[in-house]
């Protein structure tokens, strides 16, 4: 049983990233119907961002969990401020100018984009692993005891930093002025500029914010999972964090969090279940993923929060 | 008044175009750099010998790659001084795989295509050789790989070599640590399922283990590219001892995430875990890594070698820094390259490999090494202990007689 909590925790965790980067990838597709396949790309250059900002302010172990967020939030803060930058820059040079091109076109330029953030951080950093210094305390000082479960302080501020994060975008989506121009443009975008709505200003935006989740994300990952940091980081989460969005109803925002929290759990038990006779089901950890979506999708074809929006002619 | 001016159409139609062909031809003509293997083949047959070197000079590896060179570049450059061999100097041309399997097997068609290359270091990850040899073997090019231990890698042909042992006694060294030294009965195995090395050296170690009376509790697997191991972590919580024959890239992450799952038991690993960044990945010194052992196939503190020492010193004047196994297993690789073309008295390709094949009792700075039947060396492994920043030796745990 305790190894099922377990789990669970490390589901969540799991799951909270792949959401703020599903976020993104859900927002665009929302006021642009494109698929943003660099936003997978983004996540790996805040990691990066947030990596060299961290050696450059010399962080260290701090001995306290208040301690080490006071140290963490101007890495993340600047982090968040360059990535949504990038995806401005982004848009406004490979996206705004395909505004009127077939979708095909965007979505072409959108993993030639990919590939191009992806090979220069090869060609600028390096492709050699690098690690986030540590600034939370380790061992035994990092970690919480309940009963036989164990959760690491990490784990926890990873989770409670995205909650965070998706409660700010949900306040900025539902109760501001921008946040309703966004709902109406993704709902009907020419109706929106009928209305008066600036378009373009809305779409950076929309691109701004998802770029700034996506980056932070990558320095919550970064520096809360002790994962190596390398160009191709982005690849393989982008696609996950597209699978959990599509999974909760692509342009849908609750969809995009539902998304990435089944998508984290379940690889999170595939992973940690033992193995049955000769067969060994963590093996297939990433086949989970997949086999979700065509699931999903079969009995939904919209997503689980998605609505099916017939094309009417 | 006339007045030209380009619409945007038009200023794209011709822009683009012609920025594409810029670029697509300056990259399809490739310089004639120190790397360029394919046609490179320069004056090599006249003063030189021409020896290729695939190695992972970057990416998830990268640390093995450099470090393999190194010891390569020592050797070339004390043979140089020294003469050089048959009078030609020699001229190691290394090229970049980039940790990548599909990429070394590109890179070695390269050398297999250039008659100059007449024979071929490579590589440390045993994937990457496994990928490389049928290329070199049908090409009838000695391979020698200075550090794989998968066995399948010299099963290829009879051009493959290798001057360090295979797993199937490297695992039967950390099952014999762990049940002798640290007293262990009941462990766990956390293994790479993509590495042909982590999955061969995790199935001897299994074997072994048990054949000494152990258990192994849970054998569970991981990939490489994930960066989330707690799952696979929790199963194995409860072992006195978890074996993780991977590549230090992922070990450093999953000792960081067993540490705070509060898995207190030492963990212990092959030689992959040979890196300079191993213990930066754990957090620092002292830190998840502290106190775990690994197998080895050389230790800098080893003082029963005097080669070994003269090696330390050379290598440490010449970079910077002590040399790790690998670079000392690099260096060997060239200087038994280098003694297999003395004796076989050409520097031709088949006569390279009937020497190699002949290399009895070489002294080595890595050992005495003998290629047997299966062109693989039988040599002592060492156990190093993760202390600091540091890796300590531990012991030396020979061969079994006849093994």
């Amino acid at each position: 049983m305790d190894q099922f909590l377990q789990q669970i925790i490390n589901g969540v965790q799991l799951g909270s990233i792949y959401a703020l980067i599903a976020l993104g990838y859900t927002m665009v597709y929302g006021v642009l119907r494109l698929i943003n396949f660099a936003h997978g790309d983004v996540f790996m250059i805040g990691a990066f961002v947030g990596f060299y900002a961290a050696k450059a302010l010399k962080l260290t172990e701090q001995p306290t969990l208040g301690g080490a967020l006071l140290t963490l939030l101007p890495v993340l803060l600047l982090t968040m401020a360059v990535c949504a930058l990038l995806g401005l820059v982004i848009e406004r040079f490979a996206y705004r100018p395909l505004r009127r091109a077939p979708r095909l076109t965007a979505l072409i330029t959108a993993i030639g984009v990919s590939l191009f953030l992806v090979n220069s951080a090869q060609l600028i950093f390096g492709a050699d692993p690098k690690f986030f210094p540590s600034v939370t305390p380790q061992g035994e000082a990092g970690t919480l005891q309940l009963g036989r479960v164990t959760i690491a302080k990490d784990q926890m501020i990873l989770v409670i930093s995205a909650a965070l994060l998706m409660a700010v975008l949900t306040y900025i989506v539902n109760h501001t002025r921008m946040g309703k121009a966004m709902r109406a443009v993704s709902h009907d975008a020419d109706a929106a500029a009928l209305m008066g709505v600036n378009i373009d200003r809305v779409i950076a935006f929309t691109f701004g914010l998802g770029a700034a989740l996506a980056g932070a994300g990558g320095v919550l990952f970064a520096s809360l999972t002790y994962a190596k940091i390398l160009p191709l980081m982005g690849v393989q989460m982008g696609l996950k964090a597209f699978v959990a969005a599509v999974v909760g109803g692509i342009g849908s925002i609750p969809g995009a969090m539902l998304g990435g929290l089944l998508m984290g759990l379940s690889e999170s038990f595939v992973k940690g279940a033992p193995a049955i006779g000769g067969f060994e089901p963590s093996r297939f950890a990433d086949a989970v993923a997949f086999i979700l979506l065509i699931v999903v999708l079969l009995i939904r074809p919209a997503g689980l929060l998605g609505r099916f929006a017939p094309e009417k002619v | 008044m006339v007045q030209v001016r380009l619409s945007r159409n038009a200023f794209f139609r011709l822009l683009a175009p012609s920025l594409a062909a810029a670029c697509l031809l300056s990259v399809g003509c490739k310089p004639a750099d120190n790397g360029g293997a394919a046609g490179g083949g320069s004056a090599a047959a006249g003063g030189e010998i021409l020896i290729g070197h695939f190695a992972s000079m970057s990416g998830d590896t990268s640390t093995f790659g450099v470090e393999t060179d190194n010891g390569v570049r020592l050797a070339m450059k004390e043979i140089n001084e020294a003469g050089g061999i048959l009078g030609k100097k020699v001229r190691v041309d290394t090229q970049d795989d980039q940790s990548k399997p599909e990429e070394a097997k590109t890179v070695v068609t390269g050398f297999a295509a250039d008659p100059n290359v007449v024979a071929v270091i490579g590589e440390v990850a045993s994937t990457r050789s496994l990928n490389a040899a049928p290329v070199l073997q049908r090409a009838g090019i000695p391979m020698v790989s200075p550090s794989s231990t998968n066995p399948a890698v010299t099963k290829v042909g009879d051009y493959i070599f290798r001057v360090c042992f295979i797993d199937p006694f490297q695992g039967s060294v950390m099952a014999k640590f762990a049940r002798e030294d640290l007293k262990v009965s009941r462990a766990a195995i956390l293994r790479d399922q993509q590495s042909d090395y982590s999955v061969g050296l995790a199935d001897v170690f299994k074997r072994e283990f048990e054949k000494l009376g152990g258990t192994v509790i849970k054998d569970v697997s991981y990939n490489a590219k994930d960066h989330d191991f707690r799952s696979q972590l929790a199963q194995v919580k409860d072992a006195e001892a978890i074996f993780i024959p991977g590549y230090y890239g992922e070990v450093g992450t999953i000792a960081r995430q067993a540490r705070e799952l509060g898995i207190k038991a030492p963990l212990m690993g092959g030689d992959g875990w040979d890196s300079e960044k191993l213990i930066e990945g754990a957090g620092g010194a002292g830190k998840a890594l502290e106190g775990c052992y690994f197998s080895n196939h050389y230790s800098k503190d080893d003082k029963s070698n005097e080669r070994s020492q003269k090696f330390v010193e050379a290598y440490t004047k010449e970079y910077g820094k002590a040399p790790s196994g690998l670079a000392a297993l690099g260096y060997d690789a060239m200087m038994i390259v280098a003694d297999a073309i003395k004796r076989g008295g050409a520097a031709e390709r088949d006569k390279i490999k009937e020497a190699l094949a002949q290399t009895k009792d070489y002294p080595a700075v890595t050992g005495d090494i003998t290629i047997d039947a299966n062109r693989n060396a039988t040599k002592p492994a060492v156990v190093l202990e993760i202390q600091g920043a540091e890796f300590v030796y531990k012991k030396t745990i020979q061969p079994e007689a006849g093994a």
